[in-house]
């Protein structure tokens, strides 16, 4: 690890590993604004903010600059400051600027740095091209007109989610980001996680925004309109409303819902509970009988997709299992079934997701149940954020509620499925034979949680060793299944989820999520499955009432069929 | 759709750089050279059996001015539009040969596919100014009206 001393305007500030000038510089308390750099992507350098004079007159780039002892420079001259607001002022001047209207107002980064360095006017006038928007997918919109060439998006895409829908075409002033062929993205191979719209800068890259469509049902007296929360919202939505990452606010949520209009409010932990018993029984009898290993978890609708397209000759290793949004919807529509005559109602399922590709995943013609489908609307986190503030609801200020029974109990096990290794977590819980306390620490400590991209474990399962390997970011799970595919390594069970830290970083979630608010998310997850008094999904009474009850003898509704080629040809 | 004689081709051509990654600019020539263009499809099949992300290969291919997209014509006529021949008026028999083929600066070929009209930064025959090549065959101290002339040569050769 390099260490030493740099001089930053005039103080001097001791560094130790940090791999570029920006980290230290930042490391000393001063803000350098960006627009390419994350630091969990590689360094591209393209926007050229982050710029530091050195003490001859030069400048840098400080993100792609190693720092060096003994090494002097300004973060704050004349020279830099003009600098940026060059560059500010000429990113503005083909940027189309009808800011009041953009889906990002007020979360966009050149709003925010043109704020900051007080861009008052553009010299340039503005670029006349006019690019088509696309708004083809079910949960992204792109708009090239807002693109200011950063390069976050492709690399998100390419380096962490292992996807690479999206590149840099073209050169000089006819330079784009598109994908290729200048295909829609709904023609390309995109998985729809949505993260490229998480590190987004602007409003090029936007979650399609489906609020419009909650408003018109709410105010409709001819629908019921059930929502389910899923676990990874109770531990970000304050986020939107200033409180601190992984603060558990699942009864202001309630509150709140209740107030915009919502008739049931219910847990997708309750739909993770049944995941848990349909997957585990699916996995025990494998392991029993025999037949292809490993099982792949079914929860994240992105990993499906990107299997799909990838991996085609493995769709009969995923698991059969709905997710637990379909799940839940599946059982809600079955619930509610032939109630019109009744009361006159239509029974509308919204279901309140961290995740972009749940909005894909809720249209697939397949997962439809008498020719309806099982979730009829989906919105993200940041969404029900926004109904919240559009109502005028003092967030902070509710007092907490409860769900409504018989959906609104679920359990520990059920609820840490909104974090990475929370799946396979929940599945041992059911799998271990011994139900006490201390086997529940025996399984924390088999290597399942933490942030690390990809986590092994090995358990004894009644004199049989079990193999679980848990990855998440998409680019992992392709690494991963490199790995089994080649006989390398050999795994019984593997958990997969497309976001980074699993669906508390999806997408859906407020932005931006650096990897120290997804600590403090899963820690909150992890304190809620803590203080509940249900640890295991098979103690949760409401699962025994559902299968005694609805599910007796439709157990069917809470799969679907997957088919790989070879099963196909057959 | 591909032919099996098509992927063989691009396999066998892959396959010669030994599969590096780093080699596709070199793939991407090599499979230009054969078909004068990049086929869409082929670039598809470039890309899995490479794996490289169908994007980064677009990325590539619209960034060099030599890769083409789209078919180029029987006759590929270069107008040398270097320092040397732009002053010796290679502009007026540019227009005049996209005029003839109702060309522009969008659209580079002709529909029945036996003219593409292109220009080039330097040809490296500055002597010889003002310069055009048809299949890399130099003509040299051309005018517009000369121009017209081998186009009609040239439209006899291909029997129109």
């Amino acid at each position: 690890m390099k260490k030493g001393t740099m001089i930053i305007d005039g103080y001097k500030i001791a560094y130790e590993g940090e791999k570029n000038i920006l980290e230290v510089v930042r490391k000393a308390g001063i803000e350098l604004p960006t627009f390419c750099y994350h630091s969990e992507l590689s360094i591209y350098g393209a926007c050229r903010m982050c710029i530091v004079e050195d003490q001859w007159g030069g400048t840098i780039a400080s993100c792609s600059t190693p720092p060096k002892d003994g090494m002097v420079i300004y973060t704050n001259t004349p020279k830099i400051q003009k600098h940026r607001c060059m560059i500010l002022e000429l990113l503005l001047s083909n940027h189309h600027r009808d800011c009041t209207v953009c889906e990002k107002n007020g979360k966009c980064k050149l709003q925010d740095l043109a704020v900051r360095f007080g861009i008052k006017g553009i010299r340039f006038s503005a670029m006349p091209d006019n690019q088509e928007l696309d708004d083809s997918s079910a949960s992204i919109v792109r708009n090239p007109n807002k693109c200011i060439m950063c390069g976050d998006c492709i690399r998100m895409c390419e380096e962490v989610q292992g996807v690479g829908v999206l590149g840099l075409a073209y050169r000089g002033s006819k330079i784009k980001v598109t994908s290729a062929f200048n295909r829609q993205l709904a023609q390309v191979q995109c998985v729809n996680c949505g993260q490229c719209t998480a590190v987004c800068p602007t409003g090029a890259l936007h979650v399609k925004n489906e609020t419009k469509k909650v408003w018109d049902v709410l105010s409709n007296k001819n629908k019921r309109v059930v929502a389910q929360i899923a676990p990874a919202l109770r531990i970000a939505l304050g986020e939107e409303f200033g409180l601190e990452p992984g603060e558990i606010v699942t009864g202001k949520i309630v509150a709140a819902m209740r107030k915009l209009g919502f008739d049931e409010i219910y847990d997708t932990g309750i739909a993770a509970d049944l995941t848990v018993m349909e997957e585990t029984k699916e996995f025990t009898e494998k392991f029993k009988e025999g037949g292809t290993f490993p099982l792949f978890t079914s929860c994240c609708p992105a990993w499906v997709r990107y299997a799909e397209h990838k991996y085609p000759e493995l769709l009969c290793n995923i698991s059969s299992c709905r997710s637990p949004q379909q799940m839940f919807g599946a059982v809600i529509k079955e619930h509610y079934r032939n109630t019109r005559e009744i009361d006159g109602r239509d029974t509308v399922m919204v279901s309140i997701m961290p995740c972009t590709a749940k909005k894909f995943e809720a249209s697939r013609p397949e997962l439809e149940v008498h020719g309806e489908r099982d979730v009829d609307i989906v919105i993200t986190t940041q969404e029900l954020a926004f109904m919240i503030k559009e109502a005028g609801i003092v967030f902070n200020e509710l007092e907490a509620e409860s769900m409504d029974m018989p959906f609104g109990l679920a359990s520990g096990a059920g609820l840490i499925f909104g974090v990475t290794g929370g799946v396979a977590e929940a599945v041992l819980r059911r799998c271990y034979k011994q139900k006490t306390a201390k086997t529940l620490k025996e399984i924390i400590f088999t290597g399942v949680r933490g942030m690390e991209g990809i986590k092994e474990a090995e358990i004894d399962l009644e004199g049989r060793s079990m193999r679980v390997a848990v990855v998440h970011g998409l680019n992992n799970a392709q690494k991963i299944v490199k790995l089994i595919k080649s006989g390398e390594k050999q795994y019984d069970f593997v958990e997969v989820m497309a976001c980074p830290g699993g669906c508390i970083g999806g997408a859906g979630q407020p932005i931006p999520a650096s990897a120290g608010t997804k600590k403090l998310r899963a820690k909150g997850i992890y304190e809620v499955d803590r203080t509940s008094q249900i640890k295991r999904s098979e103690e949760n009474p409401m699962i025994m009432a559902l299968y005694n009850g609805i599910l007796q003898n439709k157990r069917h509704l809470l799969h679907v069929s997957r088919e790989c080629h070879a099963c196909k040809k057959e | 759709m591909l032919t099996n004689c098509q992927i063989e081709k691009a396999n066998e051509i892959i396959e010669k750089h030994q599969r590096k990654k780093s080699a596709l600019i070199a793939v991407l020539q090599e499979v230009q050279k054969e078909y004068r263009y990049l086929p869409e499809p082929l670039l598809m099949h470039i890309s899995s059996e490479m794996e490289i992300s169908p994007a980064k290969i677009f990325s590539v291919a619209t960034f060099y001015e030599n890769f083409s997209l789209e078919p180029k014509g029987k006759y590929v006529i270069k107008i040398c539009d270097g320092t040397a021949c732009h002053v010796r008026k290679s502009i007026p028999i540019l227009n005049a040969l996209r005029k003839e083929l109702n060309l522009s600066e969008e659209k580079h070929s002709t529909d029945d596919l036996l003219f593409t009209v292109e220009t080039v930064s330097c040809l490296g025959a500055c002597g010889l100014a003002p310069v055009i090549t048809v299949n890399d065959k130099v003509y040299a101290k051309m005018t517009p009206k000369t121009a017209l002339e081998l186009l009609q040569a040239l439209q006899k050769e291909a029997g129109k």
